[in-house]
């Protein structure tokens, strides 16, 4: 895995590389770079499987983390690819031409994030979503409970009451009314 | 006896030359020309565990393109677990699936442990594999049943389901919950086998290879099971690495692509497993690959039974869970559900609280990049027969 670093470094900037168990490996890289290493990745080095693409929110930090999860099946390794974009700008190149099967992770951080692909096939179709106006619902601003309330009624609640002193007025009110036996002495 | 040459889809290419036409590889579909009409499959239908529509464009009964549409089922389970610690996760994570739980329960407690650097006791270790394996016992029941009956035959789904819900009880039995177990937590599991559980799960067994016996003969020589399945949704094999696709959709088209033995984790290295792969990469060469591997997933658990110790610790120390900060990091575990690739994404920032955790489900990309593009060119009927063959289950499309 280092060796592969070595060959990285060559070509384009790689910072913050942890090795973090013997199997998975992440790195962080420019985003000008990512369609370039993705695709020597998979051309080249066996990393011919895209696992997934998801986006990280660091609010405070006014960034979002994109990471690549790339699958080497040969060696059984994994290596996540990390980038760093402007929360402001919220763009990030579309790499739909690597791998056939992109654009739905495209599609879904457009909407859960409001990233932009440029470029991404079916990119603005509603995912999950239908009708959304707010938004972005995964960005860490989002406030969940204000929209709860502004959206949705609160219900009245059910009815409570005191077990013991229910039960008595309802179900055993009979009882108390039964007729006592009639002795001799009364 | 149906061969492989008499099946309808077996080197089947759809005349293109009247309509649709074609430009640049995609059919041009005009809806105004009335040679076209646009239906709706689903949410409600025998195709999925769960709720999931199918947009479709035929043409008489053909299909010539589809889309999938989900948000029948969006939980916001990723949003939730930002606002939660991490132990309150753990009723969240097993459900993202229904028909096998127990992949998420892992796959996140080996995630926190990963981060937080908790070695789990060995004992745990069994017992988590175990229960991994009951669950993909359940799932691939549930399976049978439901590729038998998307294709009309309602006996088989009666029977393997019933069986389903004696592995249910052991469930139950074993971990306080029949559907979802919240059984794995971080530093081990719950609690320890109960007494006498060994031999019951041991004549489950028996029990349930007696019943395969009944749906081979009855669902794999099937005249018309075959004639139906065998050609249905073939994926070549350069599709693998282009859509993502994993478990045994991968294998049976030859690619050896099986977690528990490339990637090993729990104790699968001390089991004996081999990589059951296929060839013809069809609906029905995938139903008997399945068939294989819940064969060897029974043979896993009896091994499991034999080679677990009896005594010995489940549950590592942990801190106070309640206030527990993760050591800020990232990582990816995953494991091998009986769809495939399941896997969860863990960014921890040194807080009480996770950044992000991502759930990765196999479904994700075999139900939408894939179901569309092998929808094509079948016909309507057959639509629920492919997307049972290739496993498809919703709430982890959207978690």
């Amino acid at each position: 895995m280092e060796n592969l670093v070595k060959r990285i470094k060559e070509m384009i900037p790689v910072e913050n590389f942890k090795k973090q168990n013997s199997m998975l490996c992440f790195f962080t890289v420019q985003e000008q770079h990512i369609e370039l290493i993705l695709s020597y990745l998979k051309n080249n080095e066996g990393y011919t499987d895209l696992i997934f693409l998801q986006a990280v929110d660091y609010l405070e930090e006014n960034k979002f983390m994109m990471t690549y999860m790339l699958n080497n099946l040969e060696r059984g390794m994994n290596l996540g690819i990390n980038v760093f974009i402007d929360r402001e700008k919220a763009e990030m190149t579309s790499i739909h031409r690597l791998w056939s099967h992109v654009w739905q992770f495209q599609r879904e951080i457009h909407e859960l994030y409001g990233i932009n692909f440029p470029g991404s096939p079916r990119v603005t179709e509603p995912f999950v979503l239908e009708g959304w106006e707010e938004m972005p619902p995964m960005r860490r601003d989002f406030d969940t409970m204000e929209y709860v309330e502004r959206t949705f009624y609160p219900r009245d609640g059910r009815e409570t009451s005191d077990p013991k002193k229910h039960m008595k007025e309802k179900l055993y009110k009979n009882y108390t009314e039964v007729p006592k036996i009639r002795r001799e002495n009364d | 006896m149906i061969k492989n040459s008499e099946s309808k889809y077996k080197d089947y290419v759809a005349d293109r030359s009247k309509y649709p036409q074609e430009e640049d590889g995609k059919a041009i579909i005009d809806l105004d020309s009335h040679k076209f009409t646009k239906i709706w499959q689903g949410p409600q239908h025998p195709g999925v565990t769960g709720n999931m529509s199918v947009e479709l464009i035929v043409n008489g009964d053909e299909i010539v393109d589809a889309k999938t549409r989900v948000g029948y089922l969006h939980r916001g389970f990723e949003k939730l677990m930002e606002r939660r610690r991490y132990i309150q996760c753990f009723p969240i994570v097993c459900r993202i699936c229904v028909p096998e739980p127990d992949t998420n329960e892992y796959c996140v407690s080996a995630a926190m442990e990963e981060l937080a650097g908790i070695e789990i006791p060995e004992k745990a270790k069994w017992l988590r594999t175990l229960n991994l394996e009951m669950s993909r016992v359940t799932s691939f029941l549930m399976w049978a049943g439901g590729q038998a009956g998307s294709l009309g035959m309602n006996t088989i789904p009666q029977w393997t389901v019933g069986m389903r819900d004696f592995w249910l009880d052991l469930f139950e039995e074993m971990t306080g919950g029949r559907v979802y177990h919240m059984y794995m937590i971080p530093g081990g599991v719950r609690k320890d086998l109960p007494e006498g559980f060994r031999d019951r799960v041991r004549a489950q067994i028996i029990q349930t290879k007696e019943l395969l016996v009944d749906v081979e003969r009855s669902f794999f020589n099937n005249a018309i099971v075959k004639s139906r399945l065998i050609g249905l949704g073939h994926i070549p094999k350069e599709m693998i690495s282009e859509y993502g696709i994993t478990g045994p959709n991968a294998r049976a088209c030859g690619v050896e692509n099986d977690i528990r033995i490339t990637n090993p984790y729990l104790k699968y290295p001390e089991l004996e497993l081999e990589m059951i792969t296929g060839t013809e990469s069809d609906a029905y060469e995938r139903a008997k690959l399945r068939y294989r591997e819940l064969h060897q997933s029974l043979n896993l658990i009896s091994q499991i039974l034999d080679k677990m110790p009896e005594g010995g610790e489940i549950q590592a120390k942990l801190p106070n869970v309640l206030h527990w900060k993760i050591p800020a990091g990232q990582t990816y575990k995953r494991a091998e559900s009986t769809r495939g690739e399941h896997g969860f994404y863990m960014v921890s920032d040194g807080t009480k609280y996770p950044r992000r955790i991502y759930a990765r489900g196999a479904s994700y990309t075999h139900a939408i990049s894939v179901l569309e593009k092998l929808a094509c060119n079948i016909t309507i009927s057959d639509l629920a027969a492919l997307m049972v063959s290739l496993h498809t289950c919703p709430p982890e499309i959207e978690r």
